[in-house]
């Protein structure tokens, strides 16, 4: 039997229906699009935000010092809290469940000359562990702040990368001088660029950090004007927090109730509420994806639909002249299946363009690098495609049964 | 050629049904040219269709060239309005997006020429017809009388012996509706049987057999036996 007349015939009718195959094309290839980018930016502003929620550190705490609220063993309320780097390496020996610590001190506009440029910023003294807790990161060929410099004090200092930018424009800063506040550094390292939503003292990227030694030796700061702690894990935090407050009312009499005496930002807090909002947002998506799909497979049923009255005419005119069932079916079936091909490599195509032109237009520190999903785009298409068949394999399938006469007169 | 015995079609729709064909009884003979007349609604078409296999009876028999139509499979249907017989539609009924060339190719597209022998008999049509220029012209580019010249092409694609027109002419003027029955009679005098249903005396009195249906049944017949027909 001859099932497929020619496929010179075939190829005839698709170039003379241009607009049904345009249609059938562009429906697919609209569904394809929406559903892949939906995804990619989906995802990709997911995995932005998750990164740089971690921007400002993991599982740590940021602790100021604080007031007494209540009164306490005949001592009045209102008394200062104050930590010293004494009391945060005690806590870091005697208090469970820590990870990292380091007091930072902090010199606010500070002077910084390079050869090429002046600026002030913000300087922190800092322990070797901020760097690992904070998530920042040397580029390659330098490093952070590490136990040498502080025990011998050294003159070293590790800048931001808008820093480095800025006072070392067009040049490898590592191993340059810097002078701060007049005094020449050696710069060791520069930041990884990161991106942070959260801080406190300014993003990272415009700060630079010293050994916490050399910052005492210069400005003879007693108090770290904060002190930041890691926990283990996800659980430990809250009894670190307790450990701190049990260590510090001990010593300094006051209540250890009293949660005033101590200023506590839990980032960990926040990052609980972070993941139930995107675990929400996930579904959100999934659902989203779904409705697309939904939307794409009616649009491109309505597009069946509509040419289903001129499809099913010349059926009828088809079999008139001695076409048989198969032959028409056959060549339905072909012709949806390759449109459906070619929509949706279009699509695919398109949209990986999109993508890939996405970061151009600088707005990857909002909305993050968009991520494509291959298995969840195929399997968007081949549904997409399943229901371009069914759309108008059964009206189809109808009239080729119809007697012709029937199949003319249907309409 | 054709016998037809008590044909009945009784269409059904919804809960009414419809009785348009109450039994035909039918011979035509080879190389007859007839024509079928009859007030509008009395089964003309619901007759031809049924002729050319575009659509089966209800009850009776009829035989087409020697085969019993009621016993065809679909495929053998479709090679029979394939080959067997040439349709002529009032309407036309050209696909509307294809050359003129590509609907006469189309019959013989499914009768598995190849592509030369194809080319030269659509040419052949074509010129038969007085459409060698017009080959590469789509129905919305041409006239009536010239659409439906490529639909008469497109009923000889496969060299059919009997030829059925349902009102050829319903839709042109009268001097095109001329042209079209020219061929028409063309095709009678090279040995074809021409059956064709028309309104238009004038038409009808130019055939060799007249058939008048009235409510469904044959009310007139002037040939066959009845020794009325003008030849
Ligand atoms: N598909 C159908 N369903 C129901 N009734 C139909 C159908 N086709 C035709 N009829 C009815 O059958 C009768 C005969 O129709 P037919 O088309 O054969 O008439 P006709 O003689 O060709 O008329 P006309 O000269 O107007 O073309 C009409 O009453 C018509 O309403
Ligand atoms: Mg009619």
């Amino acid at each position: 039997m001859l099932v497929f007349v020619s496929l010179k015939q075939f190829f005839r009718d698709l170039r003379n229906q241009k607009l049904r195959t345009f249609m059938t094309i562009f429906g697919i290839m609209w569904g394809t699009i929406s559903v892949i980018l939906l995804l990619a930016f989906g995802t990709g502003l997911q995995e932005h935000q998750v990164k740089s929620f971690k921007g400002l550190g993991e599982q740590i705490s940021i602790i100021w010092s604080g007031v007494t609220s209540k009164p306490w063993n005949g001592l009045p309320r209102g008394r200062r809290v104050r930590l010293t780097e004494e009391d945060i390496t005690n806590i870091k020996i005697s208090v469970p469940g820590i990870r990292r610590i380091s007091p930072e001190y902090t010199g606010h506009s500070v002077m910084l000359k390079s050869h090429r440029n002046n600026l002030v910023a913000n300087v922190s003294g800092v322990w070797p562990e901020f760097g690992m807790m904070r998530n920042i990161i040397a580029r390659d060929g330098g490093r952070f702040i590490n136990a040498r410099d502080m025990d011998e004090k050294r003159r070293t200092i590790f800048i931001g990368d808008e820093l480095a930018e800025k006072l070392f424009p067009g040049e490898d800063p590592i191993g340059q001088s810097l002078q701060v506040r007049g005094m020449p550094f050696v710069v060791v390292g520069v930041m990884v660029t990161k991106s942070q939503d959260s801080s406190y003292g300014g993003r990272d990227k415009r700060n630079a950090y010293i050994p916490s030694t050399t910052f005492q030796s210069m400005y003879s700061q007693r108090f770290p004007n904060n002190t930041i702690v890691q926990a283990v894990d996800d659980g430990a935090m809250k009894g670190v927090i307790d450990g701190f407050y049990r260590y510090l009312a001990a010593k300094y009499n006051f209540d250890p109730e009293d949660t005033e005496a101590l200023q506590i930002w839990d980032t960990s807090e926040g990052f609980k509420f972070f993941y139930t909002f995107f675990m929400a947002f996930k579904l959100f998506l999934v659902g989203i994806g779904c409705l697309t799909l939904i939307t794409g497979g009616i649009g491109v049923t309505n597009i069946m639909n509509v040419v289903l009255e001129e499809r099913t005419k010349e059926i009828g005119i088809k079999m008139a002249l001695g076409a048989k069932r198969a032959t028409i079916m056959f060549q339905f079936m072909f012709e949806t299946i390759l449109l459906t091909f070619i929509g949706g490599a279009v699509g695919f195509a398109l949209a990986l363009i999109i993508i890939k032109l996405f970061p151009l237009l600088n707005m990857t520190d909002e909305l993050g690098t968009p991520i494509v999903h291959f298995s969840e785009s195929l399997g968007a298409v081949a549904i997409l495609g399943i229901i371009a068949f069914l759309a108008g394999f059964f009206p189809a399938r109808r009239a080729a049964r119809l007697e012709p006469v029937k199949a003319l007169k249907l309409f | 050629m054709i016998e037809m015995k008590s044909i009945k079609k009784t269409y059904d729709t919804g809960s009414v049904s419809f009785d348009a064909l109450k039994g035909i009884d039918l011979d035509v003979d080879k190389n007859e040219f007839i024509a079928i007349v009859g007030p509008s609604g009395s089964g003309k078409s619901t007759l031809m269709n049924l002729m050319g296999c575009l659509d089966t009876p209800t009850g009776g028999e009829y035989m087409l060239e020697g085969n019993r139509v009621e016993t065809l499979s679909s495929n053998q249907l479709a090679e029979i309005r394939n080959r067997r017989v040439g349709f002529v539609f009032q309407a036309f009924n050209l696909l509307p997006y294809a050359t003129a060339y590509e609907n006469v190719e189309l019959p013989i597209l499914y009768a598995g020429l190849k592509h030369k022998e194809r080319k030269r008999r659509v040419t052949e049509l074509l010129g038969k017809v007085g459409l060698a220029d017009k080959m590469a012209n789509k129905p919305t580019e041409m006239s009536g009388g010239e659409m439906q010249r490529v639909a008469i092409a497109r009923a000889l694609a496969n060299n059919p012996q009997l030829i059925l027109a349902d009102e050829p002419t319903g839709n042109l003027d009268t001097a095109s509706g001329g042209e079209i029955i020219n061929i028409f009679e063309e095709l009678w005098r090279d040995g074809r049987t021409v059956i064709m249903i028309t309104h238009d005396t004038n038409i009808a009195k130019r055939c060799q057999r007249l058939i008048r249906l009235k409510d469904g049944r044959i009310d007139t017949d002037n040939g066959n036996g009845n020794g009325n027909g003008r030849h």
